[in-house]
């Protein structure tokens, strides 16, 4: 087990070489740069500027310029945010977003499976019927429709909430952008959880256990129910990425200073160094829940044990 | 014992309804029947004539959409419609159930020690450390070797015969009265097969509980059951004790069904024939594992150094139990996989030819695979499935002729060809591979690989495609390659055998010498397990 965590560690390296390499020379293809503002710049200080950022060499040695930074853990100043680094801008931002983002995956297993889990168990009931056609509305109405009218009509007209705003993570302030970013994702993970659900209730196994009398309890429970999560957790290694990284629509609609935002704002800006930053921390997490999501599923599926 | 003639178990008038898009399909109507105690009966059948789900309907595992009526009596306790709470009391415990999928009915994510103690648990009331002794003991009853060590495996680390016998012992673990043994052994290797039911009938002579077969296999209903109920299309239509029934049938189907085993004998090649296939030294290695970071793969040698030469006309039969290496070996033969050594296709060497040094000669070495259900593609209709292979072969053949030969083909293989517009889903597993059989033989073969092609048929209709494929090859000069694991089958097509285990050829010759006087120990066991059908239990 230790063995097999460390040959996929070592298996990421490589992995994440390869995002960087391809994301630096490609956010370098896009015309422009970060110093292109509507006034131009004095030619002596635009040289000047080049000059302490490196614009003057090759591309090829400003390539390995950055990456012997970032070996160093170090992400480079951001262009546009020139009193702060990157490292600065993640390391408030990033804990804001993984918060939010922990806080809705956590509440989008506990609904998404025992709704799903429930549709299953009563199919082609009411229950099952609400279940399915409510799943199916939440996976359709995107989140930038969600956001402002739950801001609009929790904040701004009935005034129970803050209709936007962090306050230091203040509950209050967490169960909009939570439930914006939760719903879609109960949706989602309900629906697989019905559908494996209902595959594991016809499969052989499960008509052995009630062959042999057991209590509905344990059918369900031990000989069901673990078997229909394994899809749930397959499902759960990219989400969790995405939405520990944060949402721009989340956090650009409720004002949370997350480090969603950067990616899009760094795009926009060509602030080649948050874009590169934002790059490498959404690799490392895609990788690191990848596999904590192949670990889990060897715990849970003994065929898939890694000696 | 005073009530030894009186039934524990006493179906009347059970009728099985399932609910489909069809409207109602009536499965099983009005089936009478009686086990008494310590009594073995079987309940004999082709697919589809409603035995198991005369079963599934009294221990209530039908589907969602099915419903019973009738009457379905335990020791005066009436089954059909009993709440699932009462049913639990007797389910598991007093009646207890094995099936035909020995590879799925264990649920894969718990050890097996586990598995078997839950019917303790939850019917005997042991503690789970108190059941542990006793699953032990009943992996020994059931034969499983290092009972200890095998208690803490995972079903997949089992095989398949091995994962019966763990059923089995589920299925013992409460002393029940009966046993319904759903098609237990269809789904293992002959060999393993004869061992499973010898330990049914041990266990069932030691402890005197009555075993329901329900098999479509008579061989097993000839050796094992003291009765028999034949049915057909949902209906018993003949009952009665074994010999009466195999000695005197009455019904003309149970006639059909006793004269279904695939009877006569190729005639033989003419002399001198031609050799048109040739393997000298073939050799086929499967690398298992390994890749980045993972250190070495692991070698698999699934066809190791085998030679044999097919004539014109000529069929030979490749028999041995799943994973001996007989389909891959086929499959190398036709340069379907890459192997090893060299392989002639009449003068011409083609073990080094590659996919396109192929292409013209693939018309004139064809395949038909065993599943009737997933060879036929879904989404085209049979003649668009049959004529496919002219699509390429020949390419100027017009829309017409296409037509044309997809009708002859039709009626070679004996379907109407009015139906060549309908999809493969509209046609039975015996059509279907009569379907397969047309698409390879419009092409006018030299040589067929025949893999498992009748193991997924019920019997009758076995037999019927063992005919047409022999017709087929007497009129155009036909060779086979038969694959198959069914010694009866092979018997009935071959000239000459080969014995395959483990990748190797354990023994080879003409048919007849192999079925009269077999060598090998092994090709013994073969025969023994699968020929041996003469023999009544009551009469030893």
């Amino acid at each position: 087990m230790f063995g097999y965590v460390i040959r996929r560690l070592a298996g990421a390296i490589p992995t994440i070489f390869i995002i960087v390499t391809l994301a630096f020379f490609m956010i370098r293809l896009a015309p422009g740069g970060p110093f292109d503002l509507e006034r131009p710049i004095d030619p002596l200080i635009m040289e000047n500027l080049n000059r302490a950022y490196h614009f003057d060499k090759p591309l090829w040695q400003q390539y390995f310029i950055y990456l012997g930074n970032l070996l160093q853990g170090d992400l480079g100043p951001s262009f546009t945010r020139r009193d702060f680094t990157v490292v600065d801008l993640f390391s408030t931002g990033l804990p804001v977003s993984i918060r939010l983002g922990a806080t809705a995956i956590i509440i989008a297993l506990v609904f998404g499976t025992s709704l799903g889990a429930l549709a299953a168990l009563r199919q082609n009931s009411w229950v099952d019927y609400a279940v399915v056609g409510t799943a199916t509305f939440g996976i359709t109405i995107p989140t930038f429709v969600v956001a402002p009218l739950l801001s609009l009509v929790f904040g701004v007209m009935l005034g129970w909430l803050p209709a936007g705003g962090w306050d230091g993570g203040r509950v209050a302030n967490m169960v909009l952008p939570v439930t914006t970013l939760a719903l879609p994702q109960i949706a989602a993970i309900a629906r697989l959880t019905r559908g494996a659900t209902i595959e594991a209730l016809r499969s052989n196994h499960v008509r052995t256990a009630r062959a042999y009398g057991l209590p509905p309890f344990v059918v369900v429970v031990v000989h069901t129910l673990r078997a229909a999560v394994l899809p749930v957790v397959s499902y759960l290694g990219p989400t969790a990425a995405a939405l520990l990284t944060g949402s721009v629509v989340v956090e650009t609609i409720f004002g949370i200073p997350g480090i969603g935002r950067y990616f899009v704002q760094g795009a926009l800006g060509r602030d080649y160094t948050m874009v590169m930053g934002t790059v490498v921390v959404i690799a490392i997490f895609v990788l690191l829940f990848n596999l904590i999501v192949d670990i889990l599923y060897a715990w849970l599926d003994p065929r898939v044990r890694y000696d | 014992m005073p009530d030894a003639d009186q039934p524990i178990l006493a179906v009347r008038g059970l009728h099985v309804e399932f609910d489909t898009n069809d409207g109602v399909v009536h499965a099983v109507k009005g089936v009478d029947l009686d086990v008494r105690r310590g009594e073995t009966i079987a309940v004999v059948g082709e697919s589809g004539s409603g035995k198991s789900q005369a079963m599934m309907a009294m221990m209530s595992l039908l589907a969602a959409n099915g419903r019973a009526r009738g009457s379905a009596r335990y020791r005066e306790k009436e089954l059909i419609g009993l709440s699932e709470r009462q049913l639990n009391r007797v389910r598991g415990k007093k009646i207890t159930m094995i099936f035909q999928e020995p590879m799925t009915s264990l649920d894969p994510l718990y050890r097996i020690g586990r598995q078997i103690a839950e019917p303790l648990i939850h019917h005997g009331g042991y503690s789970r450390a108190r059941a542990r002794p006793r699953v032990l003991e009943l992996l020994k009853l059931v034969g499983i070797p290092e009972p200890e060590r095998r208690m803490r495996s995972y079903p997949h680390e089992l095989s398949g015969g091995q994962r019966q016998r763990v059923m089995i012992a589920m299925a013992l673990a409460n002393d029940p009265d009966i046993l319904i043994a759903d098609e237990p052994t269809t789904a293992l290797d002959v060999t393993i097969q004869a061992q499973i039911l010898a330990l049914l009938a041990d266990l069932q002579r030691r402890l005197n509980m009555a075993v329901v077969f329900i098999t479509h296999d008579l061989g097993i209903v000839r050796r094992f059951a003291d009765r028999v109920y034949v049915m057909r299309s949902g209906e018993v239509v003949e009952q009665g004790s074994t010999e009466a029934v195999f000695d005197r049938p009455q019904h003309p189907y149970t006639k059909l069904l006793l004269a279904a085993e695939p009877a006569g004998r190729k005639a033989p090649p003419a002399p001198g024939a031609p050799i048109l296939l040739e393997g000298d030294n073939v050799e086929v290695t499967f690398r298992i594992g390994g890749g980045f970071l993972q250190g070495e793969p692991m070698l698999l040698r699934a066809v190791d150094r085998i030679s044999l030469t097919l004539r014109e006309g000529q069929t030979i039969g490749i028999v041995g139990e799943s994973g001996s290496g007989k389909s891959t070996l086929g499959r190398a033969l036709l340069r379907l996989l890459p192997s090893e050594g060299a392989i002639r296709f009449g003068a011409r060497d083609i073990s080094k030819a590659d996919r396109e040094d192929m292409r013209p000669l693939r018309r004139e070495m064809q395949v038909v695979f065993q599943d009737p259900f997933g060879s036929l593609s879904p989404r085209m209709t049979v003649g668009q499935v049959i004529t496919e292979g002219l699509l390429v072969h020949e390419p100027s053949l017009s829309r017409r002729d296409r037509d044309r030969r997809a009708v002859e083909a039709l009626r070679e293989v004996g379907l109407d060809p009015s139906m060549r517009n309908r999809y493969p889903h509209e046609f039975s597993g015996g059509q279907r591979q009569r379907i397969a059989i047309a698409r390879a033989i419009i092409l006018k073969p030299r040589v067929v690989v025949l893999d498992e092609p009748t193991s997924a048929l019920d019997r009758s209709v076995q037999k019927q495609i063992v005919e047409l494929l022999r017709d087929l090859q007497a009129e155009h000069d036909l060779s086979y390659l038969f694959i198959s694991h069914d010694l009866a089958v092979v018997r009935a097509m071959s000239d000459y055998i080969i014995v395959m285990k483990q990748g190797k050829i354990v023994e080879e010759g003409p048919t007849d010498a192999i079925f009269d006087h077999p060598r090998e120990a092994y090709t013994q066991t073969l025969m023994a397990a699968a020929i041996d059908s003469t023999r009544f239990r009551s009469s030893p």
